[in-house]
Parts: structure tokens; C-alpha cells; sequence
């Protein structure tokens, strides 16, 4: 760069699955002032829309990718620069960094970008059930699992699986009924699922695990632990299922029956703290899900085996609180899907778990605060 | 082939019904009070008689724009018939098919037709359907001379012999593709010769012959159902009313008479079971009382039906939308 | 699990995957199989362009080749299915439509009201349309717009792999008579296409793309023309809401109408001759029922009222293109009285 009094706005990388992201908007004009972090642009990425935010201030001297384009990740998006630097200078710089996007776009078209690892299939019993490792085993040999909750799938855990990854082991795997496991659930109870986690632990040959179970996948988690203690490291719950009563029914059985985006949008932006988050590819994945022969049914008969009524017909074991082994349990503050129990409940339950409120998040901390949790598995 | 005393009786008994329906029909259309077209199939009975007279709940036939007789013969209800007629809301489509459209798929009967030609390809369709299946049905189109002219007919037969359908084709000559003669629209001397162009066996059977009919159609539908492939049938005969109630007929010579005089199908069905022992002319009779009381109550019911309403005019385009 | 597969494969994978599910559905039509009673191999094509390969050898008896005669073998697909089969005839170009078109439209389509709602009749026909093939007027034809003025008949123009597969699994399962228009020069595309089996419901038009200045609505191969105009204007500082219709029957009225009600500017893009046609329906729809919201004139970009020409040079002139939908969403966004 000839003039470092010029800044280039570039698309981030948030998650490491993206290679793109969409200008939804531009909050800022041509010729305008940017103090720094101020919000520039809102980005829609594959999982999760946010704003961008300047890096430092400057004048927008130029947009270099418009309102409802896609760009590669690094790309440059826009040029700040103090008004004085000349429009011819400017002008060069922009050639430039579209000479550069455009490399940068047909190396994302040819695949050429590394598109991590492909997710893997096993057999427990009559089912397949898929799964995505990433890393390799530390010397204890001991590693992650990552298990989703209802109507999730593996890639719920895109911002935390790769980095996680980047010293152990760690399976996300997809639960009976869910992604692209086969969708037979059985009779949809915790104890069925949790009887397929400990097949999918033999199966990738964990003898031992650390569990981290998201919302159902919480009480999955939490009862294979209980059942097994010898197969269990650690256990960490995020906004678990089976602790209290309280539960947004009405949100569990609308998201079995709803079918088209229309349906879906507004119940995804439920289960976050800040419902305009929700991306277009977040509703076209679940909505894909959602319309795969078999699932309608099972996601009916998990949501028939959750539910007492309007509340919560799992409760977790009592013997729960006498597992041997490191417990956290992490809630985000702004959860309406299953919310927090309160201290009370959490500690009589569970006397001897670390417990940790997340403010900013709601029913999916794992995406929302996908640091803090990162921070809190990492201890 | 001997048929029971009880299949003769209910062949009288359909062919009997059809000429009552039809010479009523025939009156009440005068009236004023019967909307749209109505082709009649009085004269024609001993075909649908006859070849429906071999046919059971498996199969299914094709019918035509003359196809009262058809629908009676494949078990269609004449109260519900006739209520269609009138346009009813309690007709057999619920008057929104009209006289052409009269159909039943419960039993077997795939619908009058307004197109010429339209039903052979359908026929295919079910013929391969029970083939598929295993059923052992067989189906059974019936058109006229003018729909023998017809590319789907052809065609239609071509591909009956090139799957080996278990389909029969009943050609249902009655000389009059509307007011042309089928001695000149149809450039062979019988429809049934054409049967060898599309390899399969053709017969021409006297239509007027209840006898006739219902034993080349035995034989047709043995050998479908044994897995033998199609036939041609040609039945020939002459209708005794014009192509469409209102038609003038001057077309025509003196047929009708001649036929109705001397080679009328019930006359003979009833001189030949009555002479051979096989009905008496008591049962035969009490069949003729019944019929007419069957169309009289036909014809009161219908005329007392609601019409359909508004709300019918958009229902039953789609079963899903 | 998704895959990267093309078009053709997509379809291939709906028709085998649903015969292997429900042994009532047959497939029929010209090559279909491709060899049959000749001294060759008995499965030598799978249908002209080769989608139905591979499924005579699995599904022995269920895909029959026919003769070249449109009218039985359309007409016995619809008689079939009102025996509780579950036909797929292939009608190989639409545009051989006229050669059979009595059985689609005054059979197929008339059973249900005709019959007084007693009649069932779960045909599909799949076809083959649209231009680039340099194939002339005879086979270059998006006549589409004349099966979907046909109450009765259902009609299908999937623009990706992904919405291929579930549309046709959708059109097979579906009661009612469904045509399901492939364009051919999108045989050969690829996307992400679930392994397992899914339905896209009928009447679900899919906003492809999210801008808010001008809402574009298109079809089948249009909605690649249309996504790289929409790139394009993106440049411009025009931000575009894309639908694709992907069912022309029935047509989903509200998610063009919720996007017109927000930009107040449409621009419809049709591969299909313009008299009578899919775009001057969207614009009528408009017209009647966002007058409101609208602040231009609707534009129309379609195919001149012509037959497709043969010559490569005025097929390109003949078939829309980017250029042309950007000129014209340029022409709505800068419109005032």
C-alpha cells in the first residue's frame, strides 16, 4: 500500500466455513465521516447476519461492493481515506482491489479454498448416523463430542468446531431424526437418543469423551454421562433440556410442523437474543431439513417425548448431582426457549458445576457468543 | 358358451333399461327442459350389452359421446345418470359433466367422452395398469366409425400390440360419423381389417345380435386376460335417433325403420331365449315393468334435484391447490 | 447428505429414488430406455438426453420405451394413473405437445371437475424446453404458458438441481396432473442436492435473492440470466429482490406481492413468447392487486412474439440476457412522472 493513509474495508471471516459473505446494506454513503467502529455495512454470512464495523476513522471515499452483493472473504469491500488523498489515488486503489476480488472470487468458484473437512458416516445399530471431526487426538486421547438440540444439526457448532479442533479432537455428530443421520428416532425419549451417543462414542472408538450437549442435546449428554460415568471427561450443558419446567412449547411444536420460510423465519429469530441475526441460508437450511421425507415425524414424536403439556416432560436423574466429573452449565441471559431455572434449581441440581450467564445471548450461545463458550470449554 | 338364465335376464335387463332411458331421454330433450347435446344410443344396445355382459369389477371401459348405453351396461346408476342429464346436484358428476362426461371410476367406467378418439389412448393407460398389477382386468375402448379414423385410435392399437395390452377395441360402426357415411369415410371396406396393420386378430359381429357380440367379445377378453394381446372388434349396426337430439337426419335413408322393424336387438334377444327355453316371456315382462317404473322414477327425481349452487363452480379442479 | 450433482442427475436420482419408495410409479416415453427390440443394448440411451439411464437394469418392467405415437402413450400414462398407478411419461421436446395435447388437456386436466370431483389422475409428464440448443422452432419452444392456462393442470419449471429433485418427487406424490418443465440447457448445471428424499410443496415461489430497490420476477433458465444481471446491478447500486416462481400453476401470488408492496418497481423476465404468457399474467397480477405500491411501469423482458429462429446469431438476439434485464430495471428504478 503506497498510502497508509488509506484503509481498506474488508470482508471478515466469521466462522471458519466462510467463504463468503452478502452485503445486505450499507449504513454509511460516499463522502461520509467513520468514527472508528461505527457500523459500515450489515453482512449476511451463510450461518449468521451482524453489522461491520470500522476498524479505524477515516472518510468512506469509495464502495467497492454494493448493497446485495456476495464477496469472498478478504475481499475489499470499501476505501477510507482522509478527504486530502486525491480521487486519483483513490481511483488506483480501487482498480486494484477489484483486480484482487475478482482473483479472489474465482479461487472460491474453482473450490480452490479450502473447504475443511467432509463429514463422515457410521453405523449404530439400524441407524447412520453422520458426523464432522476436526483436529487430531491430544495424549490423553480423549476427545470432544459436540451434540446438538432439537431441529439442529453438526453445523450448529461452526463457530466453535474449528477452533476447538485446532488442539484435540472433536466429533459433532447429528442426532437420530436430525441432518443427515437417518431420521427413524424410535420412540424420540432422551434415554433412546442417549443410547445412540454412547453407540456413535464405540463406534468412532472414544472410551472416554468430552460431552458438550446443547438444549435436548444438553439432557442427551447429561444422561449418557449418567448411565456411563466411566465414558465421560467432562460434561458441559448449554441451555440444557431436563433441568427445570419451564419451556417454550409453543415454539417446539410449531418448529415440527412449520414448513415454509415464512413459517420458519420467525421462529428461528426466537431462539436468539437479537432476532435480526437470522440469516437467509439459516432459514434455507432448516427449511431444507425440515422438508426431507421422515423428518416432519420425527421431529412430532421428539417434540411429543419433550413435552408434558406445555412443560417440560424430561427431567434429568438426581443421581446427576453425584457424577464424578467436571460439570458446566452455560445459559445465555436472554434464553426464552428454555430458560435459565434460576441458582436455585442449578444448584441443587448440579452442586458442584461451574455455572456461567451469558448476557447477549439467548437460546444458542454456542452461535451467539460463540467466544465466550469457546473460552469456557478451553477452562 | 352357455350363458346362466340369471346373466341373460340382466343382459335383457340392461339393454332393456338403455332403450327405456333413451327413448325418454328422447322425449324429455323435445321439452326444452334438457340443456346442451345428447347423443342417444338407442338401436346400439346388444354392443354394450354384450361385451360389458363378459366384463367384471377389474376392468374398465371407454366410452364415447354416445355413451348412456355404455355407462348402464358398465353399472352406472340411471337415477344418478339422468340427474346429470338434467344438470343436477345430485347427478352422477354432480351436473358438471353433463350427458358427454357421465362417468364412474368406482366401477370401472372411465367416462362419456366429447372428443372423438379421446378414450383408446386412456384404455391403454388401464390395460397397463392391470398388467402392472397382476389384476388379470382387461380394457375395453369403445368408439365409432369416425373415431377409427382417428390418429389416436391407430395409435392407440399400435401400442396395444407393441406392450400386449390386455385391451379390446370395439368399434361401434353405425354407419354415421355424424351425417357422413362410413362407407366413405373409411377408406377400407371393414374397420376390422385395419386389426391386421397393428397385429392383432379383427372380427365383424351383427350388432343387432346380442348373441353375436357377447361371444367374439368372450373370446376377445379370454385371450386379453390369458395374456394374448388385443382385439379389434367391429360391431355393426345403425343408431335410431340422429347424432345429436335436434338432428334432422336427412342424411339418411329408410334404416331405421327396417332395422327397428326386423333386426331390432331386444326383439330378437326375446324370440330367441323365449324360443330356446332359456326365459320365459313373464320374466321378460316383468323386467320391461320394472324398467319403465326404474325411468319414470328417474326422470321424476331428476327433474325434483337442486340444481348445484356457486359454491360448486369452483370446487373439484384440483384435489390439491 | 448434500452433493455437489448436475441437473440430469438430480432428476435421475427423484425418478429412481421414488420408484425404489412406491413401486406405482412407472416411467414411459421415447428412448426412455432406449433399445428396445433393437440387437443392442436394451438400455442404450435412458431417454434422448440421457436422464432416465440406469433405470430400466434397477426397475425391471417399469420403464417402457414407446413408439414415437405422443397421443397413446401420454393418453396411456393418464389412463394408467387412474388405474392407482403413479405415471411419468416423458413428453421428450414440448414442443410435440400438438401431437398429443387432447389427452392433457381435455382429459388429464378435465377428469376431477368433469367427473364431479370422483377422479384422480397423478400423471406427470416431464419435458423437455426453451432455446440454445441452436434446435430451431420446432424444438426451442417455452410453452409453459399454455399448460399453465389450463385449469386442472399443474405446471413445474425447476431452475436448480436442488429444487429438480424435490420438485419432481413433490409432482410424483401429487394427485393431480403435473407438468414438469425442464429447460435443457440446464441439464448440465450442478448444485447441493440432499442424498435422501425431500418435497418442495407446488405454489412456493422462492426469493432467490434479496435487494429491496426493484423486485425481478423470472423462471427456470431465466433465473441464471436474471441472478447475473442482478450482480451486475448490484454494481450499479441497484438492489434487486429475485423470485423465481418455480410452479407457474399455482402460482404463489403473495411472495410477489409482498416483494412488490416493498419496491414498488417489477420487472418480469420470461424466456416464453410475450402474447398470453407467464409475464403479462405477473404484470395483470400487479396491476389488479399492488396498484398502490407501484411507482413505474411493469417491464416485460421475454422473447420477441416470433418463432425461435435457427441461426445462432438471432437466437442469441431471441433469448433474454443480462443486458437486457439490467436495461430494463434500470428503465423502473429511474422512472418518474
Amino acid at each position: 500500500m503506497t498510502d497508509e493513509r488509506i484503509r481498506l474495508v474488508t470482508m471478515p471471516k466469521w466462522g471458519l466455513s466462510m467463504t463468503t459473505g452478502e452485503i445486505t446494506d450499507w449504513w454509511v454513503t460516499e463522502g461520509e465521516e467513520v468514527t472508528e467502529g461505527a457500523d459500515l455495512a450489515d453482512i449476511d454470512t451463510d450461518k449468521i447476519a451482524g453489522p461491520l464495523e470500522a476498524e479505524g476513522p477515516g472518510t468512506l471515499r469509495r464502495i467497492v461492493v454494493g448493497k446485495g452483493s456476495r464477496a469472498p472473504v478478504g475481499a475489499v469491500l470499501a476505501v477510507q481515506a482522509p478527504a486530502e488523498v486525491p480521487d486519483s489515488e483513490i481511483d488506483t486503489v480501487v482498480a486494484e482491489a477489484q483486480q484482487r476480488n475478482a482473483e479472489l472470487a474465482e479461487a472460491v468458484e474453482s473450490g480452490a479454498e479450502d473447504t475443511g473437512p467432509a463429514a463422515q458416516t457410521v453405523t449404530v445399530g439400524r441407524r447412520a448416523l453422520s458426523y464432522l471431526s476436526v483436529g487430531e487426538a491430544g495424549s490423553d486421547g480423549v476427545a470432544t463430542v459436540l451434540v446438538h438440540g432439537y431441529g439442529g444439526d453438526k453445523d450448529s457448532w461452526l463457530f466453535l468446531q474449528p477452533d476447538l479442533g485446532s488442539d484435540r479432537l472433536v466429533h459433532a455428530l447429528d442426532l437420530p431424526g436430525h441432518g443427515a443421520s437417518s431420521k427413524d428416532v424410535g420412540n424420540g425419549s432422551v434415554d433412546e437418543l442417549a443410547g445412540a451417543l454412547l453407540g456413535f462414542l464405540d463406534e468412532v472408538g472414544a472410551a472416554r469423551a468430552h460431552l458438550v450437549g446443547h438444549s435436548l442435546g444438553g439432557a442427551v449428554a447429561a444422561t449418557a454421562a449418567v448411565s456411563a460415568p466411566e465414558r465421560v471427561a467432562s460434561l458441559t450443558l448449554l441451555a440444557p433440556v431436563g433441568l427445570g419446567e419451564a419451556i417454550d412449547a409453543d415454539y417446539l411444536r410449531s418448529f415440527a410442523t412449520a414448513s415454509s420460510k415464512r413459517e420458519v423465519k420467525p421462529l428461528l429469530g426466537r431462539l436468539l437474543a437479537d432476532p435480526s441475526a437470522v440469516t437467509r441460508s439459516m432459514v434455507d437450511d432448516v427449511v431444507r431439513f425440515k422438508r426431507l421425507d421422515g423428518v416432519q415425524a420425527a421431529l412430532q414424536r421428539l417434540c411429543e417425548a419433550m413435552l408434558d403439556g406445555d412443560r417440560q416432560a424430561v427431567a434429568l436423574p438426581d443421581s446427576l448431582a453425584q457424577l464424578d466429573v467436571p460439570v458446566t452449565v452455560v445459559w445465555g441471559a436472554q434464553d426464552t426457549i428454555v430458560p435459565n431455572p434460576g441458582d436455585d434449581v442449578l444448584h441443587a441440581r448440579l452442586p458442584r458445576a461451574r455455572i456461567e450467564l451469558l448476557d447477549g445471548a439467548g437460546h444458542m450461545p454456542h452461535m451467539e457468543k460463540a467466544g465466550s463458550v469457546l473460552a469456557s470449554l478451553r477452562g | 358358451m352357455s350363458a346362466t338364465p340369471e346373466r341373460l335376464l340382466e343382459s335383457y335387463r340392461i339393454m332393456r333399461t338403455i332403450r327405456d332411458f333413451e327413448e325418454r331421454v328422447h322425449k324429455e330433450f323435445a321439452t326444452g327442459e334438457i340443456p346442451g347435446f345428447v347423443h342417444l344410443y338407442a338401436g346400439e344396445e346388444a354392443s354394450a350389452a354384450g361385451v360389458c355382459a363378459n366384463l367384471d369389477d377389474r376392468d374398465a371401459i371407454a366410452s364415447t359421446h354416445r355413451g348412456h348405453g355404455h355407462c348402464i351396461a358398465k353399472g352406472v346408476d340411471p337415477v344418478a345418470m339422468m340427474a346429470e342429464i338434467y344438470g343436477r346436484a345430485t347427478g352422477a358428476c354432480r351436473g358438471k359433466g353433463g350427458s358427454m362426461h357421465i362417468a364412474d371410476l368406482d366401477k370401472g367406467m372411465l367416462g362419456a367422452n366429447g372428443i372423438v378418439g379421446g378414450g383408446p389412448p386412456l384404455v391403454c393407460g388401464r390395460a397397463l395398469g392391470s398388467k402392472l398389477q397382476g389384476t388379470g382386468g382387461v380394457a375395453v375402448a369403445f368408439f365409432g366409425d369416425g373415431a377409427s379414423n382417428q390418429g389416436t385410435t391407430l395409435e392407440s392399437m399400435n401400442l396395444a400390440t407393441v406392450w400386449e395390452l390386455p385391451a379390446i377395441f370395439v368399434a361401434e360402426n353405425n354407419g354415421y360419423a355424424e351425417a357422413t357415411s362410413s362407407t366413405w369415410s373409411v377408406a377400407c371396406d371393414d374397420i376390422a381389417d385395419r386389426a391386421g396393420g397393428f397385429g392383432m386378430p379383427g372380427v365383424v359381429v351383427d350388432g343387432f345380435d346380442y348373441f353375436a357380440v357377447h361371444e367374439a367379445a368372450g373370446e376377445a377378453v379370454a385371450r386379453a386376460r390369458d395374456g394374448g394381446g388385443p382385439t379389434l372388434i367391429e360391431v355393426k349396426f345403425t343408431r335410431y335417433f340422429g347424432h345429436f337430439e335436434g338432428d334432422q337426419q336427412t342424411y339418411r335413408g329408410g334404416e331405421v325403420n327396417e332395422a327397428r322393424e326386423n333386426l331390432d336387438c331386444l326383439k330378437r334377444f326375446r324370440e330367441r331365449v323365449t324360443s330356446a327355453g332359456e326365459l320365459r316371456g313373464e320374466q321378460l315382462d316383468a323386467v320391461d315393468r320394472e324398467v319403465a317404473d326404474l325411468v319414470e322414477r328417474a326422470v321424476q327425481e331428476a327433474k325434483a334435484a337442486p340444481t348445484p349452487t356457486a359454491d360448486d363452480l369452483l370446487t373439484d379442479v384440483y384435489v390439491s391447490y | 447428505m448434500a452433493r455437489t450433482i448436475t441437473m440430469r442427475e438430480a432428476i435421475n436420482e427423484a425418478l429412481s429414488q421414488e420408484m425404489g419408495r412406491d413401486e406405482r410409479v412407472i416411467v414411459m416415453g421415447e428412448d426412455n430406455a432406449g433399445g428396445a427390440g433393437s440387437p443392442g443394448d436394451a438400455d442404450a440411451w435412458g431417454g434422448v438426453l440421457g436422464v432416465t439411464k440406469g433405470l430400466y437394469h434397477r426397475y425391471p418392467g417399469r420403464v417402457l420405451d414407446t413408439p414415437i405415437s405422443e397421443s397413446a402413450f401420454i393418453g396411456a400414462a393418464i389412463g394408467a394413473a387412474t388405474s392407482g398407478m403413479r405415471p411419468v411419461a416423458e413428453l421428450m421436446f414440448i414442443d410435440f405437445m400438438g401431437v398429443c395435447f387432447d389427452q392433457i388437456f381435455n382429459q388429464a386436466a378435465k377428469f376431477r371437475y368433469m367427473f364431479g370431483g370422483k377422479a384422480v389422475t397423478p400423471a406427470t409428464i416431464r419435458t423437455m424446453y426453451g432455446g440454445g440448443f441452436r434446435a430451431a422452432a420446432q424444438h426451442s419452444q417455452s410453452l409453459y404458458p399454455i399448460f399453465t392456462h389450463i385449469p386442472g393442470l399443474k405446471v413445474v419449471t425447476p431452475s436448480t438441481p436442488y429444487d429438480a429433485k424435490g420438485l419432481l418427487v413433490t409432482a410424483i406424490r401429487d394427485d393431480d396432473p403435473v407438468i414438469f418443465c425442464e429447460h435443457k440447457a440446464l441439464y448440465d448445471i450442478t448444485g447441493d442436492v440432499p442424498e435422501d428424499l425431500y418435497t418442495i410443496p407446488l405454489g412456493e415461489a422462492e426469493v432467490v435473492r434479496e435487494g429491496g430497490d426493484v423486485t425481478i420476477v423470472t423462471l427456470g433458465r431465466m433465473v441464471h440470466t436474471v441472478l447475473e444481471a442482478a450482480e451486475q446491478l448490484a454494481s450499479a447500486g441497484v438492489a434487486a429482490d429475485v423470485i423465481d416462481l418455480r410452479t407457474t400453476s399455482p402460482l404463489d401470488e403473495d411472495t410477489i406481492l409482498e416483494s412488490v408492496e416493498g419496491t414498488g418497481r417489477v420487472v418480469v423476465v420470461d424466456e416464453a413468447t410475450p402474447r398470453c404468457g407467464i409475464a403479462a399474467d405477473i404484470a395483470s397480477l400487479v396491476a389488479s392487486k399492488a396498484f398502490g405500491s407501484l411507482q413505474a411501469p411493469v417491464e416485460l423482458v421475454t422473447a420477441p412474439h416470433t418463432p425461435v429462429p435457427f441461426s445462432d446469431v438471432l437466437e442469441d438476439l431471441y433469448v433474454p440476457d443480462a443486458q437486457r434485464v439490467v436495461n430494463a430495471a434500470k428503465a423502473v428504478t429511474s422512472w418518474s412522472r
